[in-house]
């Protein structure tokens, strides 16, 4: 481990004692392997992606597995996001009676997102899963896939292409250059900012966090102190601001999902 | 700062390439939320809804029901409440109509009752009168007799002519009697 990747919380370095600021980057994205088995490393992400499985099926287990007609606490609780996803995204996109079908995937996908969002700012994990891009690159996968599947399978071969290309002859001279841009920005473009802009998003909110964190206790000496106040002020309110953007994302990523799905089974105009 | 590109350029791995066991990882932990969720916890939860939709429904129609079978009720009762009134009003109406004609009828009885005592007292002074009138000629008659036979001496005999005189005598004096009296009478009517 080379001492930029080692924590600031782990150090006795502090401003005024020839100590460089222990800058978050790249590196801090990256993790030991807690343990390893053949080839094959297992590191934190991989364990906060199983323990946030494990709380969801936990939660959902507790509030639906025993469901009953007179809700207790946790089952509103879970009832009431069930609907949000339900109501608020698939029926608003879809429409209830197209939409009912693709209700547990979305449910799933939103709330896999947003708990793998959440380990952010729960204290000693502090790291969002969905910050490493394989974690959104799998779910954008899934969500391409079935937007493939359902185009061709309503529309058949040909009418698939036309339908993800926008080929409308009434177009006339233009048509051409619309069926390029349509094929890049549907076929290559979208999965890629599908899946990225909910990366980045956490990405660059682990990285403010970790800003301010590691400010907070690098300027922890003489001076410093004040301006210590300070960041670590900023860290509280970066830390409300991510739980709110963490909802957010999640809601844009199955909103996408939504209309991609939607795309795909609508009639090409 | 040159340690920081050192360390850039040793691990130069794209953060937007995503590495294979994270994403087996990721894909893994996905579909065992999905599988949970989709096989068995939302179709629970879907069923539970469903009922409660039906309950809530059931509920509101048992309400309704019933609101609708108190609105008979109270019209039912209502209704009764006018018969009665009606009945009662009848009832009442009739009860003077007997009263009035009771009392008419009594008036009448006693009216009748009344005339039939005056008619009874009047009859009854009728025969008294009558009757006194007879003893009275009778008696008229033979002191009539006896002092006309003393007067002329002897008797007269023939009895037949004897009473046919007296008589007329008699009815001049009840002729004379009833024109006098006739007056006196409608003055007494008064």
């Amino acid at each position: 481990m080379s001492p930029d990747q080692t924590l600031a919380f782990e150090t006795n370095c502090h401003i005024f004692d020839g100590c460089g600021f222990p800058a978050p980057g790249l590196h801090s994205f990256k993790f030991e392997p807690l343990f390893s088995v053949g080839g094959f490393d297992f590191n934190k992400p991989m364990l906060l992606a199983l323990l946030g499985t494990v709380a969801i099926v936990w939660f959902f287990w507790a509030a639906f597995a025993r469901a009953k007609v007179v809700p207790g606490k946790l089952q509103m609780i879970g009832e009431a996001g069930y609907d949000f996803v339900r109501r608020g995204l698939v029926y608003e996109a879809l429409g209830k009676k197209e939409g009912e079908k693709y209700v547990p995937l979305m449910v799933s996908i939103f709330f896999f997102v947003w708990i793998m969002n959440l380990w952010s700012i729960i204290p000693v994990a502090q790291f969002p899963v969905t910050s490493i891009i394989a974690f959104p690159a799998g779910l954008a996968a899934i969500v391409y896939i079935l937007w493939m599947y359902l185009t061709f399978k309503k529309h058949g071969f040909v009418g698939g292409w036309k339908n993800i290309t926008g080929y409308d002859k009434e177009l006339g001279a233009i048509l051409p250059m619309i069926v390029v841009i349509e094929f890049f920005s549907n076929v290559i473009i979208r999965p890629f900012t599908h899946a990225v802009r909910l990366f980045a998003n956490m990405f660059a909110g682990h990285l403010l966090l970790l800003m301010f964190t590691i400010g907070t206790w690098y300027l922890l000496n003489g001076i410093g102190i004040v301006y210590a106040g300070a960041s670590f002020v900023m860290t509280i309110l970066l830390t409300a601001f991510e739980l709110f953007i963490q909802a957010v994302q999640a809601y844009v990523f199955v909103l996408l999902a939504c209309n991609y799905v939607q795309g795909a089974l609508a009639e090409h105009h | 700062m040159n340690a920081l590109v050192q360390v850039a350029a040793e691990e130069s791995e794209n953060p937007l390439i995503p590495p294979i066991p994270e994403l087996v990882i990721g894909l893994i932990a996905f579909a065992i939320v999905f599988i949970f969720l989709a096989k068995k916890l939302l179709p629970n939860i879907n069923r539970v809804l469903e009922e409660r939709r039906e309950a809530i429904e059931g509920g509101m129609e048992k309400a309704e029901a019933t609101q609708a079978e108190a609105q008979q009720v109270l019209e039912d009762y209502r209704a009764q409440l006018a018969d009665a009134r009606h009945e009662a009003a009848r009832l009442r109406q009739e009860a003077q109509e007997q009263g009035a004609a009771l009392i008419a009828e009594m008036r009448a009885e006693g009216q009748r009752q009344r005339e039939e005592v005056i008619a009874a007292g009047h009859a009854q002074i009728e025969a008294d009168r009558k009757q006194a009138a007879q003893t009275l000629r009778q008696d008229v008659g033979r002191l009539a007799t006896d002092l006309a036979g003393r007067i002329v001496g002897e008797s007269l005999e023939d009895v037949a002519r004897q009473s046919r005189t007296i008589d007329r005598f008699l009815d001049e004096l009840d002729d004379k009697a009833s024109k006098s009296n006739d007056g006196s009478k409608a003055e007494a009517g008064r």
